[in-house]
């Protein structure tokens, strides 16, 4: 157990940092590079101002006709996401990690926010899996790996509040919750979770198309 | 979990509509062929864009309640990200090895089942364009020879007479000197000047005008020459701004045609186009058609007439005599309204003629297509049922309206037209349909 300990703590922390990154650069710099060569209208539509406009309509809560038109749909995915890239990033335990290993620190998310948003990713994930079941339009779009993205989302979160809270086996929840996160860290570039990255070109780009060429809205 | 797209087709037994032009096209394919093909227009033409499209699509579904298919159908099958599931999707994660009975039904999607609207890049949060993705898999169809036969009918006529409607040479000046003389009777002494050099305005129409609809070039004219405008319409090919090679996938095609229309204006040395009320023809000569030629914006300005009817009554060019009385609505046509955002202008000028303009719900970018663009309808009457009944959200939308009192609905735009003519009757919804010329044609001043 120790061993595994230091194993998910140690190296694996690297590769799964080093993969994310490497790999998010990589992606984008390939895309970007495809573009120009094959998609330069991607580049000759793209207006700053416009894609901010879009981006910002659809990155505000209820700022889209679409959002208003899915309330709880809306209220699910925002609360999903701002905690999904919060909890991670300012929970006081990877806070104070970061502290011990390089001497940096920040603020941090008071203890029964971050549990409180811990379970808002973990229900989240369990509302999309149903409305996956559910609603027959996203059932006919679903293949399994859609479920085993949501599996790998929900599966930090799972551990690591179930070893923060001290439950039955924290201590190989706490290697599984280590794990799992390197897992899904290291996914983003390489799964549809990349949607975080190519979310302001796609969105942007459209926008642009919409507000300047088109002078019409996009949201 | 999920089933792949072919099994849950044979479980819904979607009747399969017969089609000489993609049954017979489909017949000649091979599997090696569709492979070649296939990786050859995504090697060639399609690149990070389209990659970026399929991997950020989360299946999250939003897009369904975008499209009238979907909302009329209740089947998942017409959710615009289901439309690329039955696709490029199953295309690219097979790396183009697909059977010939795949391509029949991508082709039906592509080609009939979506009106290439936008509407759902504006529901997706990514913004993903699912008509570009459509508009991808007519191009490979196109290439593997696979089209509908009316509307590939259409193209050739493109390809050998440069206008949509096989019209002849002879013809088409006929129909302007006959348009000509009928409208002198009512004002004596206006003229369609043809082959002005130098005038200020080429006024463009789609072939259907004259083969169809010549009373339109007849009402446009009196419209031009009441408000005093210097135009001129060409004798020569390069006249019809028309392009359904735009929607086949004949990308070339597409290009010649508007290398014909913009050097026509050209060698006419007009200062802009002006055409007339069709959505599909002003997004090939300002969106699509001009790009293809490699013209980030038209190289002659185009003025669609939406915006010149707007430009007139602004200027108080044209007068009216008495406002339209009966109550109307107003369809806004994706292209020119999601294409090219005239919605306020156009209402401008509804407000302008019409005593009483009711709206429709949802408006403006909003509104809900008419289930003809697209080139849906001009894949002609193999597919008419298909698309009537799959838009039964327009005739709910119409009836609402009609429930208000109103009376006709004004659809500027030639393919909506024909949609909702067909809508109107199907679903009995007993109101008038005209082209916003109609109105002003009928309410304005006159010169004796």
């Amino acid at each position: 157990m120790h061993t595994l300990h230091n194993l998910v703590s140690g190296p694996l922390v690297w590769l799964a940092f080093i993969i994310f990154i490497g790999g998010s650069i990589y992606k984008l710099v390939t895309m970007a590079k495809e573009a120009k060569k094959k998609d330069p209208l991607v580049y000759e539509y793209w207006d700053g101002n416009y894609a901010f406009r879009s981006i910002l309509h659809w990155l505000t809560p209820f700022g889209s006709v679409n959002w208003r038109k899915n309330p709880v749909l809306t209220l699910v995915t925002f609360a999903f996401h701002i905690s999904v890239i919060l909890v991670p990033i300012f929970l006081l335990a990877h806070v104070l990690l970061w502290k011990e290993s390089f001497d940096i620190s920040w603020w941090y998310l008071p203890e029964a926010a971050a549990d409180w948003m811990t379970l808002i990713v973990i229900f989240a994930c369990i509302f999309f899996a149903g409305r996956r079941m559910i609603r027959k339009d996203v059932k006919y779009l679903t293949s399994s790996s859609d479920y085993w993205i949501l599996a790998m989302v929900a599966a930090p979160f799972i551990t690591g509040y179930w070893a923060h809270h001290h439950w039955p086996m924290y201590r190989l929840m706490y290697i599984l919750h280590i794990l799992s996160g390197e897992i899904m860290l290291a996914a983003i570039p390489f799964t549809r979770l990349s949607h975080m990255l190519y979310f302001v070109f796609t969105r942007g780009y459209i926008g642009s198309e919409f507000g300047a060429v088109r002078h019409a809205r996009d949201w | 979990m999920s089933e792949p797209a072919s099994k849950i087709e044979s479980q819904k037994e979607i009747k399969q509509i017969k089609d000489m032009g993609l049954d017979q096209g489909v017949a000649r394919l091979t599997p090696e062929k569709i492979e070649k093909v296939v990786n050859e227009v995504l090697e060639n033409e399609t690149g990070a864009r389209l990659k970026a499209y399929v991997e950020s699509c989360v299946h999250c579904g939003l897009c369904s309640d975008a499209c009238h298919y979907y909302v009329s159908r209740k089947d998942p099958i017409f959710s615009p990200a289901a439309k690329v599931k039955q696709t490029l999707w199953e295309i690219l994660e097979k790396k183009g090895k697909v059977s010939p009975e795949f391509i029949r039904r991508a082709a039906e999607v592509a080609y009939t089942e979506c009106n290439l609207c936008r509407r759902c890049a504006m529901y997706c949060p990514f913004g993903i364009d699912v008509a570009y993705m459509m508009l991808t898999m007519r191009r490979i169809c196109h290439k593997l020879g696979v089209t509908p036969q009316y509307i590939q009918d259409t193209a050739h006529s493109h390809s050998a007479t440069m206008n949509q409607m096989w019209v002849k040479e002879d013809e088409w000046v006929d129909t302007l000197f006959w348009q000509e003389e009928e409208a002198q009777e009512e004002i004596p002494g206006l003229r369609i000047p043809v082959e002005k050099e130098g005038a200020d305005i080429m006024y463009s129409v789609i072939g259907p005008e004259p083969k169809f609809r010549a009373q339109l070039i007849y009402q446009a004219a009196v419209i031009l020459n009441a408000a005093g405008a210097d135009w001129t319409m060409p004798a020569t090919p390069g006249w019809d701004n028309s392009d359904m090679a735009m929607y086949t996938g004949d990308n070339e095609m597409m290009a010649r045609l508007k290398k014909e229309h913009f050097e026509t204006a050209t060698r006419l040395k007009v200062k802009r186009i002006v055409m007339g009320e069709c959505g599909h023809a002003f997004r090939s000569v300002y969106d699509m058609g001009n790009r293809a030629l490699g013209w980030k914006m038209p190289p002659v300005p185009v003025v669609h007439a939406l915006e010149y009817y707007y430009e007139l009554f602004r200027a108080g060019r044209i007068k009216v005599a008495k406002k339209f009385e009966k109550p109307v609505t107003l369809h806004d046509p994706c292209n020119v309204i999601r294409g090219r955002g005239l919605h306020e202008m156009t209402r401008y000028v509804v407000n302008k003629t019409c005593e009483n303009f009711i709206e429709m719900t949802p408006n403006r970018e909003h509104n809900y297509c008419c289930c003809a663009g697209g080139g849906v309808i001009n894949c002609g009457p193999p597919f008419r049922d298909k698309r009537v009944v799959s838009n039964s959200v327009k005739a709910d939308q119409i009836s609402a309206t009609t429930k208000k009192g109103v009376e006709v609905v004004i659809a500027p735009c030639h393919n909506c037209h024909g949609g909702l003519e067909d809508i109107i009757h199907h679903f009995g919804l007993g109101v008038e349909l005209k082209f916003l010329g109609d109105i002003i044609y009928e309410v304005m001043e006159k010169p004796e």
